[in-house]
């Protein structure tokens, strides 16, 4: 609409052969109005149509200024408890997924797509037994986008390491190459998929820390948030390139480990107590 | 004051002009766009009509990359946004298939016989929202544009907020 301000000003706007007179033309007023008016009247409709999105959605590319990552307190996650599972379910379509017809529930066990799991972890020498969700570790060097052929499997600049399912080819290298057993390919044709979660037969994916969330400006996971909801507080999500954050703060003053960190990846998620 | 009349009366022709283009062009478009749909009631789409025509594939293309790649979700040319405005709904109230054969995408590309690859992994009708339900939930003011103070974590108290500086 700038460009209605301008020849409001008469000195700015006046034709060359336009009296020197300072009052200004009242029709070139009246035609002024009319046409702001029917600018605004074309063209509201189409701002109205933007103005159903939620959030705030991100006009920037995304940097390296954050690095987003999780700090798992295994000594908090419970036994049996599964609501880091169903909270990324449900966010992510996952609970979607339906058998198909004559397969097996081993068969289907192995082959649904599984972002999150649960992991019990038991020291043989000491008998000690340690929970655990497992996903996506988000390394710094990870090794899915070494192998990937197409460039399908990538990094965020924000250090989230997602399937750019366009140019995902389903050869599953990264399936192999994946030392956490964090991805998991969609085998069969998907017809429900959510509109925030695009899913499709023949492609890999994994955990992407709810991407989604951060490119609207939310500053948590399903996953974290279903763990707090039941005062569990084991998982805790934040930028691991901000000092000032929660999980630097705790990072800081807790152990913690990355699992296989013989491997060298730089996880972005990391565990306390194991 | 002659003067000032016909300029009125010019911009009265134009104005009718540029109506009757309008009205024109709808007409044309309504061809494809559905009764009932956001779309029908829009004075345009997100750019010129014949443009979208020709270029829609081409602005989706690069919307695709910059959002998955760079996580830009403000832009106008989001697929999802296609789909809000263009699906129709059934009598008993149900989103009908954008890509069904009757339907704004299914109908002209099977007029056009070119395959419309999309629905391979989108969801053809609006499904689920851009939030999910949880998070709307769990983050009700930052959706609606303020941001969450996480509270002190891994403690059973919580404590007083370690604000994360900058955002996002």
């Amino acid at each position: 609409m700038k460009h209605q301000e301008a020849p409001l000003d008469p000195s700015l706007g006046s034709p060359p052969d336009s009296t020197l007179d300072a009052s200004p033309d009242p029709s070139r007023r009246a035609f002024l109005g009319i046409a702001a008016g029917a600018t605004a009247a074309v063209v509201a409709p189409g701002f109205v149509l933007q103005a159903q999105a939620v959030g705030n959605p991100r006009a920037e590319r995304v940097s390296d200024v954050h690095r987003w990552g999780l700090l798992v307190d295994t000594n908090r996650c419970v036994d049996g408890c599964r609501a880091c599972v169903e909270a990324c379910d449900q966010e992510n379509g996952l609970d979607l997924q339906s058998k198909q017809p004559g397969q097996s529930e081993a068969e289907w066990d192995t082959q649904k797509a599984v972002w999150l799991r649960k992991v019990k972890l038991q020291d043989n020498l000491t008998g000690r037994v340690s929970n655990l969700p497992m996903m996506c570790q988000h390394c710094e060097s990870p090794p899915c986008v070494d192998v990937c052929p197409t460039g399908a499997s990538f990094k965020r600049a924000d250090g989230i390491v997602m399937v750019d399912r366009h140019t995902c080819i389903g050869c599953r290298y990264c399936m192999m190459a994946c030392p956490y057993k964090a991805r998991s390919f969609i085998h069969e044709v998907v017809e429900d998929q959510l509109t925030r979660v695009p899913r499709g037969k023949g492609c890999v994916e994994s955990c992407n820390l709810c991407v989604s969330r951060r490119d609207q400006g939310l500053d948590s996971t399903a996953c974290a948030d279903a763990c707090t909801a039941l005062g569990h507080r084991a998982i805790l999500f934040g930028d691991l390139k901000d000092p000032a954050s929660a999980i630097s703060q705790a990072l800081k003053t807790m152990p913690s480990r990355q699992i296989r960190e013989d491997l060298d990846l730089n996880t972005g998620v990391r565990y306390a107590g194991v | 004051m002659a003067i000032a009349v016909i300029r009125v009366s010019l911009v009265a022709v134009g104005l009718v002009w540029v109506l009757a283009a309008q009205t024109v062009l709808a007409g044309d478009a309504q061809r494809y766009v559905k009764p009932g749909s956001q779309a029908a009631h829009s004075a345009a789409c997100v750019e010129e009509t014949n443009f979208m025509r020709r270029n829609h594939m081409e602005l989706i293309k690069h919307q695709r990359d910059a959002t998955v790649h760079h996580g830009i979700r403000s832009t106008k040319h989001s697929l999802a946004g296609c789909i809000n405005c263009h699906v129709s709904v059934s009598p008993e109230g149900h989103a009908l298939a954008i890509n069904g054969r009757d339907q704004f995408c299914g109908a002209c590309h099977a007029f056009s016989a070119v395959d419309v690859n999309c629905f391979g992994c989108h969801a053809n009708v609006p499904r689920g929202g851009l939030l999910s339900p949880a998070a709307v939930a769990a983050h009700g003011d930052a959706a609606a544009g303020a941001r969450p103070s996480p509270g002190q974590f891994m403690s059973d108290t919580p404590g007083p907020a370690t604000g994360r500086a900058g955002g996002q």
